[in-house]
């Protein structure tokens, strides 16, 4: 009896990655998905924290791909690693902050990794060439093979044929005539292999699934390391920098204004961890306090968050302000007007 | 059979989910988990990772502000 090929799949939720896993599964290889957690996944988490988004789907793509294809998904957590991928990427940053091609890099490799531990012989991804300026070109796809060691047992199904044999093509494991020779940016042969397939419903094709690709999310990361004078950063920092409106107005402390309820339940978790204030004359948001800020600047901060309040008008406006151990002290203060802040502030 | 208990509170997605497979990788068939969360997508999520996975979701409670889901583990 001929054993079983295996090959383990890099989910993303997106349609590509769904397409090359199904492209292998259907040339009887037992395929299980992989899926990473960086902690800048978009995934989920700014559905579950902002109310305007509680029309969407609370899916996770990646889990909904996967019983779509009907495999296995592992789900790893690679926060704590991840972190010597953005700070210091070798091949540089894209548009943003985003090191995609050290990120591809090191995927590939972690994938290499499981399928080793696993006894798994191929590893599968949704690239396609010419899709994506910095890690999907033809330049750069020898380097995802080489450097993180998958070699010839990195499969790209979507685009194949305009690549040299791998290793699961020359063993017979797979079929190079059932594989693609899909490029560029255009989506009309993924979305005519989806209908192939039977996909009706799928993430938004070529979304971005990352908040570093983000040029806003970017800036507010620069922003945090500029501020602490090292490149460092821990979950909550992550997190925090999806929510709110930023403001730094000395830089010395950052101030995070809920925009909405949703966001000011989310950012409720962090009072112990943050200084922290809303109006309490007027309905208002509640504000973190990130930094190391005086009387001064949190008298500064409090006429900042009462500018978001209903209280914005009203000549004095009282502030309630919490310590981490949740000491409360009242604040009475005038409430910045509209173009009293300098756009600067706003990161 | 034993039952276990993971709290997951102030986690977003996926983590949940992530801390509920690594947990469930400790346990034996037939054991019970039963996890705690306050981010409301883990109602998709974990019956969905559960699903894939061999794993039965036996209850799923959704509170104001908890959402608790328990699990009988698999093969």
């Amino acid at each position: 009896m001929s054993k079983q090929i295996k090959a383990v799949s890099l989910i993303s939720g997106g349609l590509d990655s769904m397409l090359a896993t199904k492209a292998i599964m259907e040339q009887g290889v037992h395929v299980e998905g992989i899926n990473f957690f960086t902690g800048f996944c978009v995934e989920g988490h700014t559905h579950a924290i902002r109310k305007k988004d509680k029309d969407k789907p609370k899916r996770n793509n990646s889990l909904w791909v996967a019983e779509t294809l009907g495999i296995k998904l592992h789900i790893i957590d690679i926060i704590e690693e991840y972190k010597d991928v953005l700070i210091n990427p070798k091949h540089g940053y894209g548009a943003n902050m985003n090191p995609c091609l050290d990120c591809k890099v090191f995927m590939v490799k972690k994938a290499k990794q499981w399928m080793e531990e696993n006894d798994f012989d191929f590893i599968i991804t949704g690239e396609v060439m010419g899709q994506r300026p910095m890690s999907q070109r033809r330049e750069t796809m020898p380097i995802i093979s080489a450097e993180s060691g998958a070699d010839d047992r990195l499969v790209r199904p979507l685009c194949a044929q305009s690549l040299p044999a791998t290793l699961p093509e020359r063993e017979g494991w797979i079929h190079r005539d059932q594989l693609f020779d899909f490029s560029g940016r255009g989506r009309k042969p993924q979305m005519a292999l989806a209908n192939e397939y039977g996909f009706t419903d799928y993430s938004q094709p070529a979304g971005g699934c990352c908040f570093l690709t983000d040029e806003s999310y970017s800036k507010k990361l620069v922003d945090l390391w500029k501020a602490r004078g090292e490149k460092e950063y821990d979950l909550d920092d992550v997190m925090l920098l999806k929510v709110g409106r930023h403001i730094r107005p000395r830089p010395n402390f950052k101030i995070i204004v809920a925009r909405e309820d949703g966001e000011a339940r989310f950012m409720q978790g962090y009072k112990k961890t943050y200084i922290n204030m809303n109006c309490a004359s007027h309905r208002g948001p509640l504000a973190l306090i990130e930094g190391d800020a005086s009387a001064e600047d949190l008298h500064l901060a409090a006429q900042i968050v009462a500018r978001y309040g209903q209280g914005r008008d009203a000549e004095l406006v009282d502030i309630a302000v919490r310590d981490i151990a949740g000491n409360e002290s009242i604040m009475q203060v005038k409430p910045f007007g509209v173009n009293e802040m300098p756009k600067d502030w706003f990161i | 059979m034993s039952q276990f208990e993971l709290d997951a509170k102030r986690l977003l997605c996926p983590l949940p989910v992530i801390r509920t497979q690594d947990k469930i990788k400790t346990l034996n068939i037939g054991d019970i988990l039963v996890v705690t969360c306050t981010d409301p997508g883990v109602m998709q999520d974990i019956p969905a990772w559960s699903r894939i996975n061999g794993h039965q979701v036996l209850k799923t409670e959704s509170g104001e502000y908890e959402f608790v889901i328990t699990i009988e583990v698999g093969e």
